[in-house]
């Protein structure tokens, strides 16, 4: 098992290589060149000079690549074209906005949506399994920030129930520790910190979670049906073996199988939604910087995020990976 | 006292818009403890359908049963999911034919024998583990030590065809029914497993229903035997009445398909003409009757009763004269 994380630790290296070689590319593609591209458009002639000799762009071009790499090994992505803020400082303090929401998202979609897909698989064909069949047929089709809209509609303005957006009061003075502001309070004992954190939370999440929720309802389903004919399952029946076990250790087990792929690949499609939900919950994350550095070519800043959204792209899969091989023994010995 | 005793057994298989499928037409047929009794027909025949019936396995849902099931005086049929989940395993264990698909994939032999054990056999998952690895070694798997935490793919195909068999011995049933346990496996381990088999019931006085379509095997193995064709019996006969002097044609046909090795050189295989999808309904006629040499026009009008005679049970209204055996000595 260790091997096996080892491995695929490793094979993770050559992913994020290639991906660096693209942006590079990319932004040595860009009209103007790479140094008006990281300055802008009004930048003076002496600064994209200037700039110019950092990139060393009269250099052979791997000289400039394994100086790009360099750099964005130390960290250093450039300043912003709109704040002038070194992008790694704006987009550490805003990753664990984003982390908060996408992890939540996930926690209610895994957590609801494997119980109910394998519930629509027992009761197949008659209401129960109906009714969730349509639920998440409405759930895939239903826009992320009309959701979101509706949401906050219901339980805002009609009920007054939870806030309507941003991540925490004003009036809670919290003491920022890991910027995730649930567990700040947790880690700092300011308990109603966290309590007003996780009612922020509540909506945004729902709203995320209804995409990769449904998904995963429908792929447990449909997974836990294929296995339930296989003939494993009726040599554990021939066995005598409670409906209990032949349930959890031989059906559900192996019908978790695509499930952890599909888990990982929602995941990284999450980052999608999560900008869209973060506009409409005005939750100040990454989505807010991402729209921004699109809209005024920010394209420092969109290298640094780009580049963080792929490696957690790969984080995520390699955990996938290792959730697999943990179910999954045919796995680990390749 | 019969062990199992398989009256007027009749599964039909209804799915919504389909038509009704009879796929096991009034089987009957009992089982004595410590006896071996073969099963035996062309694929299609109803004989997995029969098994699984007896077992308790097939779906309710879309399979309409009929007819009893009676092993020790308890009625299978009418049992609970509870009250069946009680006896196999315990009293009726099965090996099947794949053993690849027949093992859970993602967990270890180990615990595919000790669960069955812990369930019916009340023990603790330590003494199920000392107890597995003895099993293991019983069916002959090399290294039982090392092997118990392996996983079925990291096995041949013979070696999981003997998981199979130690998880199904492994609470002493007093019936084992054996779905074509070899026609997965290479012809050279097909005979290690058979002989296996063998071994372990009667060393273990377990009755052994025993389901192929190869007749060598049930020549080899079989105090009994019954034909099917069609979901139906059509001849039952003791080993030597039925492989001395077949009576029914498609028994007769059967056995003058396969290859000998008495036969004179260059002298064809018969296989019977046709296949299953030529049947006639039974409500018809004979279903044989499309393809068989003797038929004539009452086979075609008149479908024929399962009769005691000559010493066997037999269903044909124009058996193979006695005498007119083709198959002396064979095998
Ligand atoms: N669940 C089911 N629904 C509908 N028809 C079925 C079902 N299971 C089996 N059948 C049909 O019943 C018939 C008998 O099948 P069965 O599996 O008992 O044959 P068999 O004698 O075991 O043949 P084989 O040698 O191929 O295993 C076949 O025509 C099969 O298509
Ligand atoms: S009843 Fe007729 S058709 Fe059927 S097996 Fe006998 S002779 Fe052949
Ligand atoms: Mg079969």
């Amino acid at each position: 098992m260790l091997r096996f994380t080892v491995r695929r630790l490793l094979q993770a290296v050559p992913t994020l290589f290639v991906l660096s070689i693209l942006v590079f590319a990319w932004l040595r593609l860009l009209p103007g060149g790479p140094a008006t591209a990281l300055l802008g458009d009004k930048a003076t002639p002496e600064r994209v000079a200037a700039m110019n000799e950092v990139l060393g762009l009269d250099d052979p071009l791997y000289v400039q690549y394994f100086g790009f790499l360099g750099r964005i090994l130390t960290g250093d992505f450039g300043n912003s074209l709109i704040t002038g803020d070194p992008v790694m400082e704006e987009v550490s303090w805003a990753f664990p906005a984003t982390l908060e929401l996408s992890v939540a998202a996930m926690f209610l979609a895994v957590l609801f949506g494997i119980p109910m897909g394998y519930i629509a698989a027992r009761f197949r064909g008659r209401f129960l399994d109906n009714a969730t069949v349509v639920t998440t047929l409405v759930g895939v089709a239903v826009p992320v920030f009309f959701l979101g809209f509706l949401l906050k509609y219901i339980f805002t303005q009609e009920m007054s129930l939870l806030p309507p957006s941003g991540r925490q009061d004003v009036l809670i003075d919290a003491t920022r520790v890991t910027g995730i502001a649930t567990l700040d309070g947790l880690l700092t004992g300011e308990f109603d910190a966290t309590w007003d954190a996780m009612l922020h939370l509540i909506l945004p999440a729902v709203a995320l979670a209804s995409i990769p929720f449904a998904v995963i309802v429908r792929i447990t389903r449909a997974s836990v049906l294929d296995v339930q004919g296989e003939d494993f399952v009726r040599t554990a029946n021939s066995k005598g073996l409670t409906t209990q076990i032949v349930r959890k250790r031989h059906v559900l087990r192996n019908a978790l199988l695509p499930v952890s792929t599909t888990i990982g690949l929602q995941t990284g499609l999450l980052m999608s939604g999560a900008v869209l939900t973060e506009k409409v919950f005005a939750w100040g994350g990454l989505g807010t910087l991402l729209e921004q550095a699109i809209q005024q070519r920010d394209y420092p800043r969109l290298q640094g995020l780009i580049l963080l959204f792929a490696t957690v792209f790969v984080l995520v899969n390699l955990l996938v990976d290792l959730s697999y091989a943990i179910i999954d023994p045919r796995v680990r010995v390749r | 006292m019969a062990l199992l005793d398989v009256r007027d057994l009749s599964v039909v298989f209804k799915r919504k818009g389909t038509r009704p499928f009879t796929a096991v037409d009034g089987v009957s047929f009992s089982v004595e403890p410590g006896q071996t009794v073969g099963l035996v027909g062309e694929s299609g025949s109803g004989k997995s359908v029969t098994s699984l019936a007896i077992m308790g396995l097939l779906r309710k849902r879309g399979a309409e049963i009929g007819g009893s099931v009676t092993f020790e005086d308890t009625e299978l049929l009418t049992l609970s999911d509870k009250q069946l989940r009680d006896r196999r395993g315990r009293d009726l264990g099965m090996v099947f034919q794949d053993p690849l698909s027949s093992l859970n994939p993602v967990i270890t032999i180990g615990l595919q024998i000790t669960e069955v054990l812990e369930r019916h056999r009340g023990m603790s998952r330590k003494e199920a583990r000392v107890e597995a690895a003895e099993l293991l070694d019983r069916v002959g798997l090399p290294d039982p030590q090392r092997r118990i935490d392996e996983y079925p793919h990291q096995l041949s195909g013979g070696m999981r065809q003997r998981v199979l068999i130690a998880i199904a011995l492994a609470c002493r049933p007093k019936l084992l029914i054996a779905d074509e346990p070899t026609t997965a496996l290479d012809v050279t381990i097909q005979a290690q497993i058979l002989s296996l088999l063998s071994e372990l019931v009667s060393e273990t006085d377990t009755a052994l229903i025993m389901i192929t379509h190869d007749l060598g095997i049930v020549a080899g193995l079989c105090d009994d035997v019954n034909v099917m064709y069609g979901g139906r019996i059509v001849e039952r006969a003791q080993r030597h009445d039925l492989f001395d002097r077949s009576r029914h044609p498609y028994t007769h046909g059967l056995l003058q398909s396969i290859p000998r090795l008495d036969a004179p050189r260059g002298e064809p295989l018969t296989p019977i003409r046709g296949s299953v999808s030529d049947n006639i309904e039974w409500e018809q006629g004979c279903a044989f009757a499309p393809r068989c040499p003797n038929a004539t026009d009452v086979c075609w009008s008149e479908p024929p009763e399962l009769k005691a005679d000559d010493g066997r049970m037999l269903r044909c209204h124009n058996p193979v004269a006695i005498g007119d055996a083709v198959t002396e000595g064979a095998l």
